[in-house]
């Protein structure tokens, strides 16, 4: 398959403005296949919004966005629902496809909620809502998941399951995941590529290229050298340039 | 037996809580009975157009309504003032502009409380057919849009990015609302029609803890509202809108009296 068939969803040069201050701008970067891109960043560095256009919520935006599939499964960051409407999370799983009963079954105790699929949505928990969210995300076997802090509010053990489940999905269902995340430990381990933003791009890569970036070490700081002494572990062996490994 | 303009009422009632049923439930949920309330204002001046025109009623209130949620569509982007203040100012006017121009036209004589509160009598066997096929084409078109509208209503964000287009969704059940006001208005008067979309709706929202029984609740008790509210405007000699209106809020009160008891049975 050639990389243009695998590109799901490409920006280039993207930006958003909002009462003429940049949200964020000059944002390029392609999602494909089986890949996991992953966008880090400050608060208000403009990764919601960089999510928010690459899905075609903001209809205003400088450069272009190019979109490859319609099947889109999506966490957003805040979600405000008014409770003024009677939902179970059974219609809730429901919302914007019907899925066959089994599908949702699935999905529901894939991230753990299943007894609570007849309950009102507004008596949930903000951990078991988001786990709804994300079940509902990938109970319609999307081709691109885009998750925007999928895991606030999920306690310790239930965040390391659902950050595995969702890079199982990503092998199964073989989708395109942008992900953002406050997490820079899961982010460096299970990504593919990483785009540090602050704006604009600070710098993006493989998570090993990023996480030596004189620019995202200035972001991050003491937490930047933590995740790099993940990878800066002491090494009984070393890689030659063609990748073989040596022992010391 | 009952008189033939009973019977016909009886039909058009019926017809109209069939279409106001699930309507009501989008009011609700989506806050919006003063805009249904600022449509139905402005259906007099649709009203005194179609007989200074000699134009069907309900395509003339359906012209102006549209034209009124055009122009507050407008006035919403264009001006930075608050919803409800456009509204007031939309529903105010309009319904000002109806009444100068009814001064203006002499030779015609009004029954003015008639288009406020609704008229039984005034119901014809032209009206049937306007409401029971104006009705259905409601129906179909909101069955068509209810995925997009539902999940916009829910979360306007999430419709938008897994691509059902929730804007045209939301332009096309402004048209709707004001289809439903132009069948109704002679039936219920421009007052209480808001009334016959909420109330129901609002009823239904007591009792049910799902969006389907929700919209099949309201159904029912616009249904039932219509039967008592008609059968006691024949006893009473009342105007057949506020008799309808009146039933529904009893079922209101009903449906709130359920709920202490289930409570009760709970405990």
């Amino acid at each position: 398959m050639s990389s243009e068939n695998s590109t799901l969803v490409k920006l280039n040069n993207a930006g958003c403005k909002q009462n003429d201050k940049w949200l964020v701008e000059g944002v390029s970067l392609t999602v494909e296949k089986g890949k996991i891109v992953t966008l880090i960043g400050p608060n208000g560095s403009g990764k919601s919004t960089t999510a928010k256009i690459a899905l075609g919520i903001y209809k205003n935006i400088e450069g272009s966005v190019e979109k490859y599939t319609n099947k889109v499964g999506y966490v957003p960051q805040k979600i405000s629902i008014d409770w003024t409407l009677p939902l179970r999370v059974y219609d809730f799983m429901l919302l914007t496809e019907n899925i066959k009963e089994e599908a949702i079954d699935e999905a529901l105790t894939l991230t753990g909620v299943i007894h609570l699929k007849n309950k009102n949505l507004g008596n949930l928990s903000g951990g078991e809502f988001q786990r709804v969210l994300i079940a509902r995300a990938i109970s319609k076997k999307p081709e691109l998941l885009v998750l925007d802090e999928p895991v606030q509010g999920v306690d310790y053990t239930g965040e390391i399951a659902l950050y595995e489940l969702i890079k199982r999905i990503s092998d199964t269902l073989n989708c395109g995941i942008l992900l953002i995340s406050h997490d820079l430990h899961t982010v460096m381990t299970a990504t593919d590529h990483v785009v540090c933003l602050n704006g604009h791009v600070c710098c993006s890569g493989s998570p090993m290229d990023v996480a030596k970036n004189n620019e995202y070490k200035t972001l991050f700081g003491e937490q930047a050298s933590q995740i790099l002494s993940v990878y800066e572990h002491k090494h009984d062996h070393v890689h030659s340039d063609k990748g073989e490994i040596k022992k010391n | 037996m009952f008189d033939d303009f009973f019977i016909r009422a009886l039909i058009a009632g019926l017809g109209i809580a069939l279409v106001t049923g699930p309507l009501g439930c989008f009011v609700v949920w989506r806050r919006l009975s003063y805009f249904g309330d600022t449509l139905a204002h402005s259906a007099l001046l649709g009203v005194t157009l179609a007989y200074s025109f000699e134009l069907n009623i309900a395509l003339s209130v359906f012209i102006i309504s549209s034209l009124i949620a055009l122009i507050l569509i407008q006035l919403q982007k264009k001006t930075n003032l608050p919803g409800d203040a456009l509204l007031g100012l939309l529903a105010h006017s309009s319904l000002a502009v109806g009444l100068v121009v009814i001064g203006f036209l002499t030779f015609i004589r009004f029954d003015i409380m008639g288009l406020l509160f609704g008229d039984i009598l005034a119901v014809t066997t032209d009206d049937l057919l306007i409401i029971w096929t104006g009705g259905a084409v409601i129906l179909l078109v909101l069955k068509l849009i209810w995925k997009p509208l539902f999940a916009s209503t829910v979360n306007y964000e999430l419709a938008e990015a897994e691509g059902l287009n929730p804007d045209r969704a939301k332009a096309i059940f402004t048209i709707l609302m004001a289809a439903v006001i132009a069948i109704s208005i002679k039936m219920v008067g421009l007052l209480l029609i808001t009334g016959m979309l909420i109330i129901p709706a609002a009823m239904a929202r007591n009792i049910s803890d799902s969006p389907q029984k929700m919209v099949l609740f309201s159904i029912i008790g616009g249904l039932l509202s219509v039967l008592l509210g008609l059968f006691s405007s024949l006893e009473f000699n009342t105007s057949s809108g506020p008799s309808i209106i009146m039933a529904s809020l009893i079922l209101f009160i009903l449906s709130l009296l359920n709920i202490k008891q289930s409570i009760k049975l709970k405990n």
